[in-house]
């Protein structure tokens, strides 16, 4: 996993609640066996029409949003099915974090698991950086894993919560594996003594 | 000094920790592992890749459901990329000793519909599939709970996760259903009530006397959309409806076994006085059949009511939500439910494909027809409930009536085979989620009871059950 620690990047204001990983990435981009690829399904419904073509209104497929590697979102980001590769395709679409007022369990952990940074913020700061971006989409987001911080230009700054454990593992780059893995005598040892196992 | 009393779900936590050090996750143990054919490729090429082997072959069961078409076809008609991820399946089922249901044999499936019937699923198991739907096994009393891509890699790996602990949720429901009354409508309604993120972060427990009189299929139907309230998992304690349910089952314990499990099953309770994070209650008496109308199995409604109107709604960011599920589904703000036309009507999935909802389903369509407006489609949520149909007439009840009666397997319900709406399609669905373009793209989705979606074939458009039976 590749380490997080700062990010100063612009972002991409997408004004939906809810936004379940059905619509990050639809069933029909499901059927790999790899995680290559993922990116281009990413929120395929709402950026192609029927025939393939970009919808100029969505804000991915505008250029002032290009370069974005945040994106901002409305409450219960990430709802709705397990699938992982809701991550990966928001990863290899080039986002390294994503803000919102809160976010699905499940869809928070496979982020976590992928380098993806998930900032919950309040819903009044949420809504103050929508529209900060939509004026002014080049504006430089500063993410500080480290001190979990979410800083403006202007010297405005936002704390978010994360759990110590976890962001010492993105920020070294950690994946759980290694732990469990390391844990061998301690499994072996809930085995025996749990009979039924 | 006296014990604390410990909910149900603290009571199967604490029995699967395996460590806990200060300040990191617990690693949690896991009893069993699901897999399918869709999120589980990734995963065995992690393991390749950093050679390592499944800890615990006995402890992980595959099928195939997602990705499979539930026309009778040979695999070479298959869609190329469905076969593909079966034969990579069968592949890494055989290269690291798993067994797999697979759809050439008996025993196949939607992993939440086959995971109980062999009797995996037992009372006071941890049990984790790369799918959210996990939370159904939760009706016997089971941790369950859906996973990413890459925690599947960490079960075969280690037969642990690393978690944090959730909170608990007690939600009592008590009083009697009405006539056409279902558990779809319960589970509808808390969510329509608690909103899809409202249970975040926790563990629901289900409890209270309109529950204890629930069948296990009925019990499951609940459990499964825990995931739409937003809870990690859904549980509800084991009795003796559970144990008659497992008695027998495949992997089921037996002879003194069987005594010893269910004498320690009977403990899995929520003692006197547990405390839980939160808690609500509702009452089933009041409880009608549910409609979905928007875009998130939160914006339900009786069937006898309107739409919301924006203005019915305090908050900006619910309002904005409301119009574009509106805006997408095509229907008006104060616009009655009942009447709403119907193109497709889909009866299946880990929610409502079960034996009882074909047998309620096909009570309120025999002897009628299906609207010549409507396609609509049977899927069996497993080959046991398909052949339990079939031997009790059902599929030739649902023929007689217009319905097409297909193989097992998850279908519209996610619409990954050709089993789709096509966009603007109005689907009458007994499934879980009703997101924009779940069920093809541009389709849209109101989710109902099985006998609601029954009664919707044949009416062409949403109808009161009641009036019917
Ligand atoms: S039936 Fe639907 S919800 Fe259930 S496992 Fe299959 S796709 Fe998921």
């Amino acid at each position: 996993m590749n380490p997080f620690t700062t990010l100063t990047a612009a972002a991409a204001p997408l004004r939906a609640e809810n936004v379940d990983t059905d619509q990050i990435i639809p069933a029909r981009f499901l059927t790999a066996v790899t995680k290559a690829g993922m990116g281009d399904g990413l929120f395929a419904a709402w950026r192609y029409d029927p025939t393939g073509q970009p919808r100029p209104d969505f804000v991915l497929n505008q250029p002032q949003y290009a370069a974005a590697q945040i994106l901002i979102a409305g409450r219960n980001f990430g709802s709705g099915s397990s699938r992982e590769h809701a991550v990966w395709a928001l990863t290899e679409y080039g986002f390294r974090a994503v803000i919102s007022p809160g976010f699905a369990d499940i869809f928070y952990n496979n982020a976590l698991k992928n380098g993806l940074l998930p900032v919950p913020l309040p819903e009044e700061a949420v809504r103050l950086l929508l529209d900060l971006v939509e004026e002014q989409p080049d504006v430089q987001i500063q993410l500080d894993l480290g001190a979990q911080t979410v800083s403006l230009p202007d010297g405005q700054s936002y704390h978010f919560a994360i759990d110590p454990y976890r962001k010492e593992c993105l920020i070294e780059g950690l994946d759980d594996l290694g732990y469990l893995l390391a844990q061998e005598a301690a499994i072996t040892a809930y085995e025996h003594s749990n009979t039924k196992n | 000094m006296t014990q604390t009393p410990k909910t149900l779900f603290d009571k199967v936590w604490d029995a699967h920790v395996v460590k806990q050090d200060a300040g990191a996750p617990a690693v949690l143990y896991i009893d069993a592992h699901l897999i399918h054919e869709v999120t589980s490729p990734q995963a065995f090429n992690m393991l390749r890749q950093r050679g390592l082997r499944v800890r615990r072959p006995d402890k992980t069961f595959a099928t195939m459901d997602h990705a499979i078409p539930t026309r009778q076809t040979e695999m070479t008609l298959w869609p190329a990329d469905a076969a593909h991820q079966v034969r990579t399946l069968r592949q890494n089922c055989a290269d690291f000793g798993l067994t797999l249901w697979d759809i050439t044999g008996e025993v196949q499936g939607i992993v939440h519909v086959v995971g109980p019937e062999m009797g995996v699923t037992q009372p006071g198991m941890t049990i984790v599939c790369g799918d959210s739907h996990t939370s159904t096994h939760g009706a016997f009393g089971a941790l369950a709970f859906g996973i990413g891509t890459s925690e599947v890699g960490h079960v075969l790996a280690t037969q642990c996760l690393l978690q944090a602990k959730p909170k608990t949720f007690a939600i009592n429901i008590e009083g009697e259903l009405a006539h056409g009354v279902t558990a779809k409508d319960i589970i509808l309604a808390i969510i329509a009530q608690n909103g899809t993120g409202g249970g975040a972060g926790h563990v629901f427990e289900y409890r209270g006397s309109a529950i204890a009189k629930l069948s296990m299929a009925n019990r499951m139907t609940i459990c499964n959309m825990s995931i739409e309230g937003g809870a990690r998992a859904g549980m509800i304690a084991p009795d003796e409806t559970t144990f008659a349910y497992l008695a027998g089952r495949d992997y089921a314990p037996k002879g003194r076994e069987w005594q010893a499990a269910v004498a320690r099953w009977r403990t899995l309770r929520s003692d006197e006085g547990a405390v839980f994070d939160r808690e609500m209650t509702l009452d089933a008496n009041k409880l009608q059949p549910m409609v979905t109308y928007g875009t998130n199995p939160g914006q339900g409604m009786p069937v006898s009511g309107q739409i919301p109107t924006p203005d019915q709604l305090a908050d900006p960011a619910e309002r904005r939500a409301l119009l574009s599920a509106l805006e997408y589904m095509g229907l008006k703000p104060g616009q009655p439910i009942a009447g709403q036309p119907i193109d497709i009507v889909f009866i299946g999935s880990c929610t409502n494909g079960r034996i009882e909802d074909l047998r309620q389903a096909a009570e309120v369509v025999k002897g009628r027809r299906v609207s010549d407006s409507v396609w609509a489609i049977v899927v069996p949520g497993s080959k046991a409930v398909k052949a339990q149909a079939e031997a009790e007439g059902l599929d030739r009840i649902f023929a007689a009536a217009g319905f097409e009666w297909r193989g097992a397997g998850c279908s519209m319900c996610l619409a990954m085979n050709d089993d789709k709406a096509g966009a603007g399609k109005y689907v009458a669905s007994t499934s879980n989620r009703n997101f924009e373009g779940r069920q093809g793209p541009g389709a849209r989705t109101l989710l109902m009871s099985p006998i609601m979606a029954a009664a919707a074939a044949v009416n062409g458009k949403v109808v009161d059950v009641r009036e019917m039976i």
